[in-house]
């Protein structure tokens, strides 16, 4: 009798204790959202704020009553955001293409085909990838520099079009699918590229998927390359177009025209990113890199 | 015949490698040798395109250039704060995340958006939150002053206001990925050894050092491993908080000076770029090592 009495009153203690740990879990979470989430809140805010309400604000306010829109139109007008926003569009969906049809076609050779030498040559691949970008952007600057591409989109694009950690992403992918699939289409005399475009491509396309959301956010995100070739405003991406803006636009104390500008650049990948999110994080935890 | 089709198809193979064969020829390959004889080159400037001799002298002109030890002291400390403290944070969290079912989803997507923020745009809103100007003191500064500290200005202000906010920065832009990484090991841990653990009514501290931590130690390794190296080349995250103007700000790190000597105001030495860019190397490639050897004694591979 006393045992079980004594069961149930610590049942009720863990229970306790329980519930405690997990108000104590969710605060602490909540907190750390509240970290990650304020600096978008206050970009967003300040760019709705007026230049004078702004600057007459000793102690900044957490809500504005009169938004404008005003900082927005500053943005595509006082300095070339629109030029920018174009540039890295057009940066991003050419890298992209041109990567996927490289590596495709790469990965094929190394799940698919024989040929001397294979072995050698994709253990030469993978020992690229321990090569930092650091050492090889050196040369790279001073081979696009000589060939007088510097300011223009072959010089932007040419260097990121091939990604040795894709490629093996893909071929792992492809050694996936069935040998007998491809001796069948054989005997129904298929032709080897045939066989990719109408049998792996399409078994593949949750990777492809993966590989185009990573690079998007890759090329999205340049900087360091970007800035290197060019200093011609009329070809910066927006990672370039932002730094900019800080340094000569709008005059220095802008501060919500320049939120206006970084609110513009920030939502196109944070709309990629609620459609595809499932897709991002599984391509990230697979083959992301970032810290 | 059979020889033929063979031969036939080892040329297909070599066409269908042969774009990337020739990418990375041309921008991988290639570049990696030759930045090698850059470093070489004594006194290469690139609007002369000459150099007086061979020789160790533009590693010895880097290790006794103020602005280089600056940028490997910035660095240094940065490695040694960032990777673990957001190590350690990003456990703490996706622990957090594990323990609990309701609102599990929205915590995990709302703590992956940094991942998908351009660096430089959102560094500058970090920017307007830490700096103090003539016209306001600034939302961080406001905050301290509430707690009874007193302003400081965190970003053209004392070394360590500006260490203490590219560190925060760098914290904020990396955790996504850890978290993203602890909280799939987590995840993946056999539910069956808990049971167990619960049959024996161990405790929760103990569960934890005896089975979780063990279990998902290989990922908290490959963790400190790209946490190591991804910190060792700190640069864009620096640029967005400090400007460009790196050295003027005393805040450069080993990778912005290979930039400053390429390209820019001071740029036109890619020799110097070169040592300088061997050195991080090796600086990455020994403690990469020294952290393999480590994890062989440490780590439990299932």
């Amino acid at each position: 009798m006393e045992n079980r009495i004594d069961y149930g009153k610590m049942e009720k203690r863990t229970e306790g204790r329980k519930k405690i740990v997990s108000a104590i879990t969710y605060l602490l979470l909540t907190l750390w959202a509240v970290v990650v989430l304020f600096p978008f809140y206050w970009m967003v805010l300040t760019s709705f704020k007026s230049y004078g309400a702004y600057n007459s604000e000793y102690i900044p306010k957490f809500y504005t009553l009169s938004p404008t829109l005003q900082n927005y139109a500053d943005a595509f007008t006082a300095v070339s955001l629109g030029q920018y926003l174009i540039n890295t569009v057009i940066f991003t969906v050419i890298t992209t293409a041109a990567m996927l049809i490289v590596i495709t076609l790469a990965a094929f050779a190394f799940a698919r085909l024989e040929f001397r030498g294979k072995n050698i040559v994709f253990v030469l691949f993978l020992s690229l990838m321990m090569i930092p970008n650091e050492l090889v952007i050196i040369t790279n600057f001073v081979t696009i520099t000589d060939l007088n591409m510097r300011n223009t989109f072959q010089g932007l694009i040419l260097p990121s079009i091939t990604s040795v950690f894709y490629i093996y992403l893909l071929k792992e992918n492809f050694e996936q699918i069935p040998d007998s699939l491809y001796y069948a289409a054989k005997v129904d005399g298929t032709s080897d590229l045939k066989y990719l475009l109408k049998v792996m491509l399409p078994i593949s396309k949750p990777t492809l998927i993966t590989i185009t959301i990573l690079k998007v956010i890759e090329c999205w995100n340049s900087y360091v390359w970007p800035r290197l070739i060019t200093d011609d405003e009329r070809y910066y991406l927006v990672s370039n177009g932002i730094q900019e803006i800080r340094e000569n636009g709008f005059g220095r104390e802008n501060i919500p025209a320049m939120m206006a500008a970084v609110v513009v650049i920030s939502i196109p990948l944070m709309i990629l990113f609620l459609i595809f999110r499932r897709k991002v994080m599984a391509g990230v935890a697979r083959g992301g890199t970032k810290g | 015949m059979a020889g033929k089709r063979s031969d036939h198809r080892g040329v297909k193979g070599w066409l269908y490698l042969l774009p990337a064969l020739l990418f990375l020829g041309v921008f991988m390959v290639y570049p990696l040798f030759d930045v090698f004889v850059y470093s070489f080159e004594e006194g290469y400037h690139s609007a002369s395109q000459t150099y007086f001799g061979t020789g160790w002298y533009n590693y010895s002109y880097v290790l006794h250039d103020p602005y280089f030890l600056q940028a490997v002291k910035n660095t240094l400390l940065l490695v040694a704060i960032t990777v673990p403290l957001s190590t350690g944070i990003a456990l703490l969290i996706s622990l957090g995340l594990h323990s609990i079912t309701p609102l599990k989803n929205l915590f995990q997507t709302i703590y992956f958006l940094p991942y998908v923020t351009n660096t430089l745009a959102v560094g500058l809103v970090f920017m307007v939150l830490f700096k103090k100007t003539a016209y306001s003191e600034g939302l961080i500064n406001l905050l301290i002053t509430w707690l009874g500290g007193s302003s400081v200005d965190f970003i053209d202000g004392p070394y360590w206001a500006k260490m203490f906010v590219l560190c925060f920065y760098t914290i904020w832009v990396v955790l996504p990925f850890k978290i993203l990484i602890l909280t799939s090991a987590l995840a993946s841990v056999n539910q069956e050894y808990y049971n167990a653990a619960k049959v024996d009514g161990t405790s929760r501290l103990r569960t934890f050092m005896r089975i979780t931590l063990p279990m998902i130690s290989p990922m908290i390794f490959y963790l400190i491993i790209t946490g190591f190296i991804g910190a060792f080349k700190a640069y864009s995250d620096v640029v967005a908080l400090f400007g460009v103007n790196l050295n003027g700000a005393g805040m450069n790190t080993i990778v912005g000076y290979v930039y400053d000597m390429l390209y820019g105001d001071s740029g036109g030495y890619p020799s110097y770029a070169s040592a300088a860019a061997i050195l991080l190397f090796v600086i990455v490639l020994t403690i990469t090592c020294i952290n393999l050897l480590i994890s062989k004694k440490k780590i439990h591979y299932s």
